[in-house]
């Protein structure tokens, strides 16, 4: 049911809290001592857990407000808890970065720029409108272009910070092309009146196949699908390790969150049963899913193959993640129930798995001063925790079990040979024997080789706690993993879509 | 001879605008000239906005959106400025080019 102006704040109060704290936090920098990182830290954490309990409040709301701008429904509601606590364990992660101290002034600037992305990523998970998608989609991009140079006396970051912004403003430049098309075609920007528009018939194929590619094109460059992620190794390698990982989890579930929106209530002929077989074809026999399998199929291959001739972890972990997005890609080829709800687990999984391999990279690099996958040799010896923890998370990414990644893997893979997608997972399978050999290597330079050094060195209680809290999920959800499962298969559910 | 102006000329400026656009991001080196050629594209998507409110469709949505990017366009080309002035002053250069000590 459509909801007045007025009534229609009331379902943004997360947001608004945000929002909120995005000032009381930069305000932090003139009362506060301007290179005390505590206290805008703490004031953004209570901003991320206010935010939490008012969305926590939001379950089970399935509501279109703002006159059809924005939805808060259960699947958007499950991309709000993943930024939700991938920003509070980034925030977390931040406390304990060496490599941010070079930009010790300006502490309230960063963890306030963290919650204006996160703002912005709530509002691409609800988006239902072109205008409302393309001003989200800009506000995460220009926090991150800011958040990737953010030590701006580090060349690395420099470099990271103006190839992201060149290519960020090109792709959301020719994303506003098509959207402009779009609307010109339909005279709507509502994406269910577009819906409509298209069932009606009489738009021209050609030119709506040009715009939805160059839709694409911005979409495809947030989630760094293949023809459209060449800033990815070099702005995850030159940004900050904690902006890394806040990018590869929650600008990248954000862009999947509004491309899976974008596709299911645009294209999608409601009246069709089962809805599957009720996406539009473009041309006789061609459908837009093919565009995204053919997407996929790209995206992993070139991220694992690439990944095998890394040296630098960082970058290794940039072109994982490339391949991860591939895997994703995969459940959306489907665009069945189970397949969406397979990749909303796998993103649980991401989240986990993937912070939690940042997590460990950035210690090595505090104290080992080091981001070379040579350098890790004897690490089992020299930190005996740190690489179990690292270990389980490579063997999580890689989907062995007993890890939660497995179980992620396990159900993507059993959607698509649901839908006969038969030949999308063999490749898919390939791609993780392959991915096999670079996170392994990893994990033989740091048990089976000798190390230079041999001194121990450990971390401090705050840290292995922290650690423990990412490595027990990774480990108990592959046991225990239906009340996940369940909460995926529950988020399907979009405003309009049944 | 037939002045009249209509949808299909506005149109056409777009597209070239927008060619020009992409035209200039991929073979300028200059860090500036780069953003001019995105602030051709994102003025070729503006121009279609308001051409395609002006003729054809009665609502003003599309001249709403082209106020919208044109406030985007202007952030967005501040904080490329602000990180372009960065890298200069760090690396002494404003070729995208030259800035390319992240490979391996």
């Amino acid at each position: 049911m459509a909801q007045t102006i007025y009534q229609s704040f009331s379902y943004i109060l997360p947001e608004t809290i945000l929002a909120i704290f995005f000032v009381l936090t930069l305000l932090t920098a003139i009362v506060g001592k301007r290179r005390s990182k505590y206290l805008p830290a703490y004031m953004a954490l209570l901003g991320f857990v206010i935010a939490g309990i008012f969305v926590f409040n939001q379950i089970g709301t399935d509501e279109l407000v703002f006159s059809g701008m924005y939805a808060v429904d259960p699947f958007s509601w499950f991309f709000k808890i993943i930024f939700l606590v991938a920003g509070i364990l980034i925030i977390l992660f931040s406390l304990q970065s060496r490599e941010l101290e070079a930009a010790s002034t300006k502490y309230a600037e960063y963890f306030s720029l963290i919650i204006s992305l996160t703002i912005g990523a709530f509002f691409m998970a609800g988006s239902t409108n072109l205008l409302m998608m393309y001003l989200s989609l800009e506000l995460v991009s220009i926090s991150s272009y800011i958040l990737s140079g953010f030590t701006k006396e580090s060349a690395r970051a420099d470099e990271a910070s103006l190839k992201y912004v060149i290519y960020g403003a090109f792709s959301s430049g020719l994303m506003l092309y098509g959207i402009s098309l779009l609307y010109g075609m339909t005279g709507e920007t509502n994406l269910y009146a577009f819906n409509q528009a298209i069932a009606m018939g009489g738009i021209q194929k050609i030119t709506l196949l040009i715009a939805i590619v160059l839709i694409l094109v911005g979409l495809g460059y947030k989630i760094s699908a293949v023809p459209f992620h060449f800033w990815t190794p070099d702005v995850y390698e030159g940004a900050p390790i904690t902006v890394t990982a806040f990018l590869s989890v929650t600008s990248k579930a954000a862009g999947f969150a509004m491309l899976i929106r974008f596709f299911k209530i645009g294209f999608i002929d409601v009246a069709a049963q089962p809805v599957v077989a009720g996406m539009w074809e473009i041309f006789r026999g061609f459908r837009w899913t093919d565009i995204i399998a053919a997407l996929s199929v790209l995206t992993m291959t070139v991220g694992n193959l690439v990944a095998l001739w890394q040296s630098n972890i960082k970058r290794l972990l940039a072109y994982s993640s490339i391949a991860h997005a591939g895997y994703i890609l995969m459940g959306f080829v489907t665009l069945s129930d189970q397949g969406i709800s397979a990749m909303l687990m796998y993103f649980v999984a991401y989240l986990l798995m993937n912070l939690g391999a940042f997590y460990v990279v950035m210690l090595v690099a505090n104290k080992y001063h080091t981001e070379n996958i040579d350098d890790y040799k004897g690490l089992g010896y020299r930190s005996p925790y740190v690489a179990f923890a690292l270990t389980v998370f490579l063997f999580s990414l890689t989907g062995i079990p007993p890890t939660f990644g497995f179980i992620g893997k396990f159900y993507l893979f059993a959607a698509l040979i649901h839908t006969n997608y038969i030949w999308l997972a063999i490749v898919g399978v390939l791609n993780s024997v392959v991915s096999l050999y670079y996170y392994l290597k990893v994990v033989k330079n740091m048990y089976l080789q000798q190390p230079v050094e041999t001194s121990r060195v450990s971390f401090d209680f705050g840290t292995n706690l922290l650690m423990t809290l990412l490595v027990v999920p990774n480990i108990l959800l592959m046991l225990y993993f239906s009340p996940v499962l369940a909460w995926a298969q529950n988020s399907v559910t979009m405003f309009g879509i049944r | 001879m037939n002045l009249h102006v209509g949808l299909t000329d506005f149109l056409v400026v777009s597209a070239i605008l927008f060619s020009l656009g992409i035209y200039g991001v991929v073979t300028r080196k200059n860090a500036i000239m780069v953003l001019m050629g995105i602030e051709l594209i994102l003025n070729s998507a503006n121009l279609n906005f308001v051409a395609f409110t002006r003729f054809g469709l009665m609502n003003l949505t599309g001249q709403v959106i082209a106020l919208f990017v044109i406030i985007l366009a202007a952030a967005e080309a501040a904080i490329l400025l602000a990180i372009v002035l960065n890298i200069h002053q760090q690396l002494d250069t404003v070729n995208v080019d030259e800035v390319d000590k992240l490979k391996n």
